[in-house]
């Protein structure tokens, strides 16, 4: 019988156990296991960002993190950014300014943009697109995705 | 696929016991940036991840005899936020600004890019042109040797069983001196070196080359160390006869192989034009230090 780890972790505040399996991802135990499955799978290669959560602060794909190193760490996704029906500023200002399409990248996309905005309040748009370039979308062009993200940090900044 | 064990242990010594007794297949976890993509292709089965990211030592930037020691597992993005390395090493910095996305950055490290062994590595040229030392732990103690030395083709290093590498020394850097690293992609950001270049140079007073060491990524089986490239700057001020000598130098040493990215004879004729613009960053840079 294949071996299964045992974890135990935080995932928007909230605590998770759960077990898996050694080969097993973040993104997998998110989806499959949490059943939190806002995260998305695009290329499962860490190549388009449909994954990115945070964990301990750092951004980073979950498809290229194994569910076992999620062992006492402290995990955001989507899931946690709306605070109880209150939509966060960058969800009202995609919706608004249809920053998405399918749907596919947003989420990864909006906690991508959640970390910019966080780091840097007031980013030009070079600094979003760069920032943004680990998240991939295939229907907008983008240019809906950054003026969703500029309105959303000037709404941010109180402007 | 066979069963996999996960250790995570917190000695480099206990580490390294686990590595040098695996009874198969076994893979370092640093970021997991590579090797994680690798299991889920197939292209690798381990029996057996060691993640060493909870041993101290591989996670820490120090200061050491003037220069700097890196952790062999730390993120790039942290290398890229500490600010003397910056100031020190601005060319290893922007090898690793390159490398993939900033959430890839924020799990790949130097040690891991190295050890992947591709050719294409862009944190590699500028460690390599820094004269950056590896610390390597193995079953008969500690070892150290250039970075360089280690990769010995695509995919392959002159790691033995059970040997990590833990960290790398960058050495104390003398006044008028400095680095950097150009690559060449179809893309600005995303993509694969076409060929990367990593110059460091050491200049007198009056601006005069008096060091340097001058890397080649993405045109040979591993990155190259090119001394021909290197002589041509020597005793020069990187007058046009110089940067012409060093486009020549650096084109000549070229192997490269043909694909989707370049043609051969692109990569070598990219290569000298590169040699030149990287050469003469690292120069206006070590003249302004």
């Amino acid at each position: 019988m294949t071996k299964k780890y045992h974890i135990s972790t935080n995932v928007n505040g909230d605590d998770y156990e759960f077990l898996c399996e050694a080969q097993q991802t973040l993104l997998d135990a998110l989806r499959d296991e949490l059943m939190l499955s806002g995260t998305k799978e695009g290329c499962a290669t860490g190549d388009c960002g449909a994954c990115t959560v945070m964990v301990n602060g750092t951004m980073v794909c979950s498809c290229l993190v194994l569910a076992v190193e999620a062992e006492g760490a402290r995990i955001e996704t989507i899931e946690g950014m709306a605070k109880d029906n209150e939509l966060h500023p960058l969800q009202r200002n995609f919706l608004e300014l249809n920053g998405l399409q399918c749907g596919i990248c947003t989420p990864g996309i909006l906690i991508a943009a959640k970390a910019l905005l966080e780091r840097n309040p007031d980013p030009t748009e070079t600094e979003i697109r760069y920032w943004l370039a680990g998240n991939l979308c295939r229907c907008t062009g983008y240019d809906k995705i950054i003026r969703s993200v500029q309105a959303a940090a000037k709404e941010m900044r109180g402007g | 696929m066979a069963d996999l064990r996960y250790e995570a242990p917190e000695t480099l010594q206990a580490a390294v016991a686990l590595l040098a007794g695996a009874g198969g297949p076994a893979r370092v976890l640093a970021g997991g940036t590579d090797v994680i993509v690798q299991m889920e292709t197939d292209l690798i089965e381990p029996s057996l991840l060691v993640d060493i990211k909870k041993i101290p030592e591989v996670r820490q930037i120090t200061a050491e005899n003037g220069g700097f020691r890196i952790g062999a597992a730390v993120p790039g993005m942290e290398i890229m936020e500490h600010a003397a390395l910056n100031k020190a090493w601005p060319g290893v910095v922007e090898g690793v600004k390159l490398i993939g996305s900033i959430q890839v950055r924020g799990r790949a490290s130097i040690g891991g890019n190295l050890c992947n062994a591709s050719p294409a590595a862009d944190s590699v040229p500028p460690l390599i042109a820094a004269g950056a030392i590896a610390r390597i732990i193995g079953p008969n103690g500690t070892r150290e040797a250039p970075v360089e030395a280690i990769p010995t083709g695509p995919g392959k290093t002159s790691l033995a069983k059970g040997e990590i590498i833990a960290s790398f020394f960058l050495p104390p850097r003398p006044v008028h001196a400095s680095d950097a690293y150009q690559r060449f992609t179809p893309r600005t950001e995303m993509d694969i070196a076409v060929v990367g270049v990593g110059i460091s140079l050491t200049l007198d007073a009056g601006g005069t080359c008096t060091a340097a060491r001058v890397a080649l990524g993405a045109v040979a089986p591993t990155v190259l160390l090119v001394q021909e490239a290197a002589d041509a700057l020597i005793s020069t001020k990187l007058d046009d006869a110089a940067l012409d000598k060093l486009a020549k130098a650096a084109s000549a040493a070229c192997r490269p192989i043909d694909d989707k990215r370049g043609t051969r004879e692109y990569r070598v004729k990219i290569a000298g034009v590169l040699a030149k613009r990287t050469a003469l960053q690292a120069y206006e840079r070590a003249r302004s230090n």
